[in-house]
């Protein structure tokens, strides 16, 4: 695996260019840096928003708990936390589901048309009820961000179960398999690469619906701290903490893009 | 048990259509004895394949009935293993998975499932393919692997479904020659679907030649010619022309059709 240097390099002016402008607009005093503060304000929120209250000398304890108890990291944290057990609980009750609604017909007859009336609601949408239902704090935001998964899996799920190309039931059924074996070591594999592009869009929407969740429900995670950060004119701190959000972003659906990569390195369509 | 292994007794198969039924096959009768090579030779629309899945169990005869071993066909199983035209391998398996696929739903000692492995890796010349994935393998090499996964289960009969069809010449020959090795090595009962008058030639004892819609026995012809088999030979051509006529005459009106438009494909 090399990197290709000179692409690397091609992705680098476009965003320096963007922030020597803007740097410079707000030097020149063209913007009011309350408005839109220059990057280097940004960058060094973001250093002081990483680091600790206390400085490492008065921190009693090893220097890894000392630098996890930046507000940062656990801002950063919690919100991880909560996105992948969201998405946890909205795909464990997906799959099984999606599993049976593709393979039973008679199951999908009955299941399709709550499916069809809930998916268009946005997980959004079950705010209110989810703070009436769960209160505040880490519950209304895990209903949100399951929700959030659970109908890309589902539907993708289902897809791929009824995709399975006929070919390979018929030379499982005629090497003997039983329907317990045809649904684990057939119909799952042969249904994965749909399954898992819906695991990336409902690990996404699951994401979306984790920063929203935190801006209403909970007082800690990066969607609370930089509404917070609102409040208080921080516009330094909200920016820092978008590109917090950005990076924690592309950190995940790397992470699953390679999960991908690894499930399907059987894949013909797979470079 | 009796010498007739598989017993095609009167069989007819109609599927069911929008508009109209299409006839498959009608009144479909002939026996075929264990260890021999069979041959279903016919242009496409015959019922050749449609005869096969139901020996396979994979869609049963509407009327009729069908005994392999005395026993009617109900439902498909791994003692008339299949080898498909498009290999159907399992492309999540490796090709050691995809061998011992059947093995291990049959809970077969695992000292043994490696050494059943590793001879037919051998003899289907893929050892050092063993832990690749079908996506890597060239057609000759995936259907050596269906072969190989057949072979695993130790049916006494093999079904297959023009295995060859789409491989290039060079490569569907010594794939031809490999099967013949297998079938007399082994004593397999072998029904074989091909469109090629040469291939059935070429591989089998008998061959049955279908009639375009609805799918009848034409001609049960037996090939006597020694083995092995040379297809410039005068009596291999003689044959060659005798069928020819037959198929070209069931494949001309499969053309008709075509243009009449009533394939009902």
């Amino acid at each position: 695996m090399g990197i290709n240097w000179s692409s690397a390099l091609k992705g680098i002016w476009v965003p320096v260019a963007v922030l020597v402008v803007w740097e410079l607009v707000v030097r020149l005093g063209a913007v009011n840096p309350q408005i839109l503060p220059a990057p280097s304000a940004v960058l060094i929120k973001w250093y002081q928003y990483l680091l600790p209250y206390e400085p490492y000398e008065q921190f009693q304890g090893s220097y890894l708990r000392w630098f996890f108890s930046g507000e940062l990291i656990r801002d950063l944290l919690a919100s991880l936390y909560r996105v992948v057990v969201g998405f946890l609980i909205g795909a464990v009750l997906a799959l099984p589901l999606g599993l049976l609604m593709g393979a039973s017909p008679r199951i999908y007859d009955y299941l399709n048309p709550v499916v069809q009336v809930l998916r268009p609601i946005p997980p959004i949408a079950f705010i209110p009820l989810a703070i009436l239902w769960f209160g505040l704090g880490d519950p209304p935001a895990v209903f949100l961000i399951s929700l959030g998964a659970f109908f890309p899996v589902l539907m993708n799920t289902i897809v791929g179960v009824r995709a399975v190309d006929n070919i390979y039931i018929r030379a499982a059924q005629n090497l003997g398999a039983n329907s317990r074996v045809m649904f684990i070591k057939v119909i799952l594999p042969a249904a994965m690469p749909y399954i898992l592009s819906g695991v990336r869009i409902g690990i996404g929407t699951g994401f979306i619906c984790m920063i929203v969740a935190e801006m209403i429900a909970v007082n800690n995670g990066l969607g609370y701290r930089i509404l917070e950060a609102r409040e208080y004119f921080w516009s330094d701190k909200i920016i820092a903490g978008m590109f917090t959000i950005g990076l924690l972003g592309l950190a995940i659906d790397t992470g699953v893009s390679r999960l991908n990569d690894y499930l399907l390195r059987w894949h013909r369509g797979l470079e | 048990m009796s010498a007739e292994q598989i017993e095609i007794e009167h069989v007819h198969k109609v599927f069911r259509g929008d508009g109209q039924d299409v006839i498959a096959l009608r009144d479909i009768d002939f026996k075929i004895s264990q260890g021999q090579f069979v041959c279903l030779l016919g242009p496409s629309g015959c019922g050749k394949s449609t005869l096969l899945n139901a020996i396979a169990g994979f869609s049963l005869a509407t009327q009729g009935e069908i005994r392999v071993e005395g026993k009617p066909v109900r439902q498909p199983g791994p003692d008339r293993g299949m080898v498909f035209q498009e290999y159907a391998l399992f492309p999540w398996m490796t090709v050691a998975e995809n061998i011992t696929f059947g093995l291990k739903i049959r809970k077969e000692d695992p000292r043994k499932m490696e050494g059943k492995l590793n001879s037919l890796l051998k003899m289907l010349k893929l050892t050092d393919f063993r832990d690749r994935f079908p996506k890597d393998l060239s057609g000759g090499m995936r259907q050596r692997v269906a072969i190989a996964r057949v072979l695993a289960l130790d049916s006494p009969i093999m079904l297959m479904d023009e295995p060859f069809g789409a491989l290039d010449a060079l490569t569907r020959r010594s794939l031809q020659d490999e099967l013949l090795k297998i079938w007399s090595e082994f004593k397999k009962t072998i029904v074989f679907v091909t469109h090629s008058i040469e291939e059935s030639i070429y591989l089998s004892d008998r061959i049955i030649v279908m009639t375009y819609r609805p799918g009848t026995v034409k001609r049960d012809v037996h090939v006597d010619l020694p083995r092995p088999r040379n297809p410039a030979a005068t009596d291999f051509n003689d044959l060659k022309r005798e069928i020819s006529q037959l198929v070209m005459e069931e494949q001309n009106r499969f053309e008709s059709a075509q243009l009449k438009g009533t394939t009902g494909d």
